[in-house]
């Protein structure tokens, strides 16, 4: 009995030796030659990708941010500034509970199911019920309504069939950086109209920010609103 | 270029890198467990760890090995989460309850990384990256050890030694894991993931104001996170999240990352049993069924079936722009076919069968290819299975790979494929029949069952994705998911190595005409059908009751 006891103990005090050692390879020595080749080759990935203008940093490439007027007196949720291109909606963004000594960005999205909010028909096909209160349903129907009454100037009219998917859904990260070039060229409309600009230089400027396929083939195509905005402040200015 | 053509191009990129890497790595494997040479650096860890190398154990001691090695990792995780408040680089982040500590700790050593925190709000740098990634190595180097320990029994005879954990153990992490995420992560690097020891700070915004950022070893973390089947994520949103997986280009490297183990192991057995061709038969039968399941899933989600999605005109809740459907979908069916977990949308927004695919994917028990270790050796069970139900047709007493499997060796299989479905399907429906556990649900109906349904199969089968929508931060959640882990990894692991052990001790037997030529299609074909006729009769009955449900509403 004492010896099989005595022999437990060893073996792990063997299992522990080899975490112990292992964590010194795995968890300390890989990490840090890591971030040292990944410091020196790529500094500027490596810190999360800033980009600067006017000397200030605006944000990262890769992280998506809001384009909204300052909070009115006795409102919850700012209104979206039409001036500039405005992203996905972001839903799934949560705000940080745990922590609360910092205000950090908690990524995720939604989790909603593609039918929740909707209603049975009477042949038994679940639909978004247009007055929809919850769910999914109710935050595409808001949101396409938005699309919509947002983005007509006095000669363009939105139809709902030209907005595309990801204008009217948030994200998995809900810091998606990016919009379609069909979300941004249905924006450009406004994006004009707002800033006294012609709807074809903005259009150019959109052309001239997407990003097409990886080799023609990896991911979609799309544009990056942080830098789209950053390029439609300069076109302003010289303008003006 | 049309989505679904670039979809299909993506694809063939992907299997074109793993078609390169197979040979190469595969025989690499075989290599670093065959070998009786050591390290140096190796030399130095044996002595640290005070175990000779050399000594051959039979399957008890190996078995003991891999769960004194389990238990004091579980213990040790535990323990730095309590602490966390006290330790030097924690960024002010308290120590974890107990309950969720339990469970993130039993979650990152059985390979399954289920996350009830979400990294950015509640990890500092000591627990993510000295706790959580060791046990990204660690636990991946445990599966293939074992894995190996199986190959053994297939391949030596009238002995009953299996080899040394410790040495298996130790080779995995010093000669397979670091090198290729030394590489790995610099890659991801290079495409724009984070590595970097800031802590939070704020960053400038275009509107004025600031955002605040977590920093971190990200992509170091991110590379063994999928190579090592793993899918913990340094932030909530995982693979979605920009630092983590910042465009399309990373997005299929990872994809790479994850699958490129598990196939490679099909080569490396059959190299250690004597024949590739056997090697190429189970590499058919991963294949077959993976490739399968990436044509379903990309089909569901272009057809974008569901209320929601018909009115936005696309299934793009949850997905992120650079990836689109396609890129998502073959990373959802490589992420619930492997033991990965990670993801770069979000699957409680699939389609209703989309989230079906993924269930189904990880009730097959995460064998095509499954996760590195786990997925050979879950298939050579169900290999075993295979060639029985043959038998039992001809009337002949079934044999593999020159072994005779006889009523030992089927009992250890049966237990092995009965373990996960009582666990998920007793718990959720523990689950059900209660009365709070149902409040953690976001979604009602039949996908509000789907939840609790994917939170079991994903903790059993050590997966560690989720229906994300259910709030899993409850006692009674990180309890049951906590012990379903542990379960479904360890004692799986029990009969493989009782198994191996029996198998290593026979005599081999030599071929004759009347016997099964597994390393045939027609085998591989036996094979997939033994494997959905199995998962089919076990989970449908739940299946229908969740995603089928679902699916067939809209």
């Amino acid at each position: 009995m004492n010896n099989s006891v005595g022999n437990t103990a060893r073996l792990l005090g063997a299992g522990l030796r080899a975490l112990l050692v292992l964590t010194v390879i795995c968890g300390v020595i890989y990490p840090l030659a890591v971030t040292g080749v990944a410091q020196a080759l790529f500094n500027d990935k490596a810190n999360g990708s800033e980009i600067k203008d006017g000397g200030k940093v605006v944000g990262s490439e890769l992280i998506g941010q809001r384009y909204d007027l300052p909070l009115k007196k006795g409102q919850e949720t700012p209104e979206p500034d039409l001036k500039w291109f405005q992203p996905r909606p972001s839903n799934g963004l949560g705000t940080n509970s745990v922590n609360t000594q910092y205000k950090l960005i908690l990524s995720g999205a939604t989790n909603l199911a593609g039918d929740s909010g909707s209603k049975k028909t009477k042949d038994g096909k679940e639909v978004c019920d247009p007055k929809a209160q919850e769910g999914l349903c109710a935050q595409v129907l808001a949101a396409r309504d938005a699309v919509i009454k947002d983005n007509q100037t006095a000669d363009y009219k939105v139809k709902p069939s030209d907005i595309p998917a990801e204008a009217v859904t948030s994200s998995g990260s809900g810091l998606d950086p990016h919009i379609s070039p069909k979300y941004a060229d249905l924006q450009a409309h406004r994006v004009a109209d707002r800033n006294g600009l012609d709807v074809k230089q903005v259009e150019k400027l959109v052309d001239d920010h997407t990003d097409g396929r990886i080799l023609g083939f990896m991911g979609e195509p799309r544009v990056n609103v942080l830098k789209l905005n950053i390029a439609l402040k300069h076109l302003v200015a010289e303008k003006g | 270029m049309s989505p679904v053509l670039a979809g299909v191009l993506q694809l063939l990129a992907l299997v074109a890198a793993l078609a390169l890497a197979y040979r190469p790595l595969g025989d690499y494997m075989a290599g670093v467990y065959s070998s009786d040479k050591h390290l140096r650096v190796e030399k130095w860890i044996y002595k640290g760890i005070g175990a000779n190398p050399n000594t051959e154990m039979r399957w008890p001691a190996y078995l003991r090995g891999v769960l004194a090695f389990s238990a004091m990792s579980v213990l040790f995780l535990y323990l730095l989460q309590r602490l966390q408040g006290s330790l030097p680089g924690s960024l002010g982040f308290q120590a974890i309850d107990p309950d969720q500590a339990f469970n993130t700790a039993a979650s990152f050593v059985a390979n399954t990384n289920w996350q009830s925190y979400s990294g950015e709000q509640a990890m500092g740098h000591v627990v993510q990256t000295g706790g959580l990634a060791v046990q990204n190595f660690v636990s991946a180097a445990v599966g293939i050890a074992v894995a190996v320990a199986l190959v053994r029994g297939f391949a030596r005879s009238r002995t009953g030694e299996l080899g040394n954990f410790w040495s298996d153990l130790v080779r995995g992490v010093v000669r397979i894991l670091i090198p290729i995420s030394v590489i790995g992560a610099i890659v991801l690097v290079a495409c724009g993931a984070i590595q970097n020891f800031s802590g939070i700070h704020g960053v400038g915004q275009f509107m004025g104001g600031e955002q605040q950022w977590n920093g971190g070893a990200v992509a170091s973390q991110e590379v063994i996170k999928e190579l090592g089947t793993n899918g913990g994520g340094y932030f909530n949103a995982n693979s979605a999240h920009p630092f983590e997986n910042p465009n399309p280009l990373s997005n299929l490297f990872e994809i790479f990352l994850i699958l490129v183990i598990p196939f490679a192991l099909t080569r490396t057995f059959g190299k250690m049993v004597g024949s590739v061709k056997q090697g190429y038969a189970i590499l058919a039968t991963m294949a077959t069924i993976w490739l399968g399941f990436v044509a379903l899933m990309m089909w569901t989600e272009f057809h974008h079936g569901g209320p929601a999605f018909d009115l936005a005109g696309g299934a793009m809740e949850g997905k992120e722009t650079r990836f689109g459907i396609s890129a998502s979908a073959i990373f959802s069916v490589s992420t619930t076919l492997t033991s990965t977990g990670a993801v770069n949308s979000f699957h409680s927004s699939n389609t209703g069968f989309g989230g079906g695919i993924n269930l189904l994917g990880m009730q097959l028990g995460e064998i095509a290819p499954g996760g590195v270790g786990s997925g050979l050796y879950g298939m050579l069970i169900m290999a075993i299975i295979a060639v029985f139900i043959a038998g039992l047709m001809v009337g002949r007493t079934p044999e593999y790979l020159g072994k005779k499997i006889g009523t030992r060796e089927i009992k250890l299989a049966a237990c092995y494929i009965l373990v996960t479905p009582a666990l998920v399907l007793g718990f959720t429906s523990a689950s059900m029949a209660m009365d709070t556990p149902k409040n953690s649900m976001t979604n009602s109906g039949a996908h509000g069952f789907s939840e609790i349904l994917y939170a079991f199969t994903s903790g059993a089968n050590n997966n560690g994705s989720a229906f994300a929508g259910l709030t899993a931060d409850t006692q009674w959640f990180n309890t049951t998911i906590g012990l379903a882990m542990l379960l479904g990894r360890f004692l799986p692991m029990v009969f493989v190595l009782a198994l191996a052990g029996s198998l290593a001790e026979q005599k081999p037997i030599p071929a004759t005409a009347g016997t099964l030529r597994t390393e045939k299609p027609l085998f591989t074909g036996l094979l997939v059908g033994t494997i959905m006729i199995i998962t089919g009769l076990t989970y449908f009955p739940a299946l229908a009751l969740g995603p089928l449900a679902e699916g067939l509403a809209s």
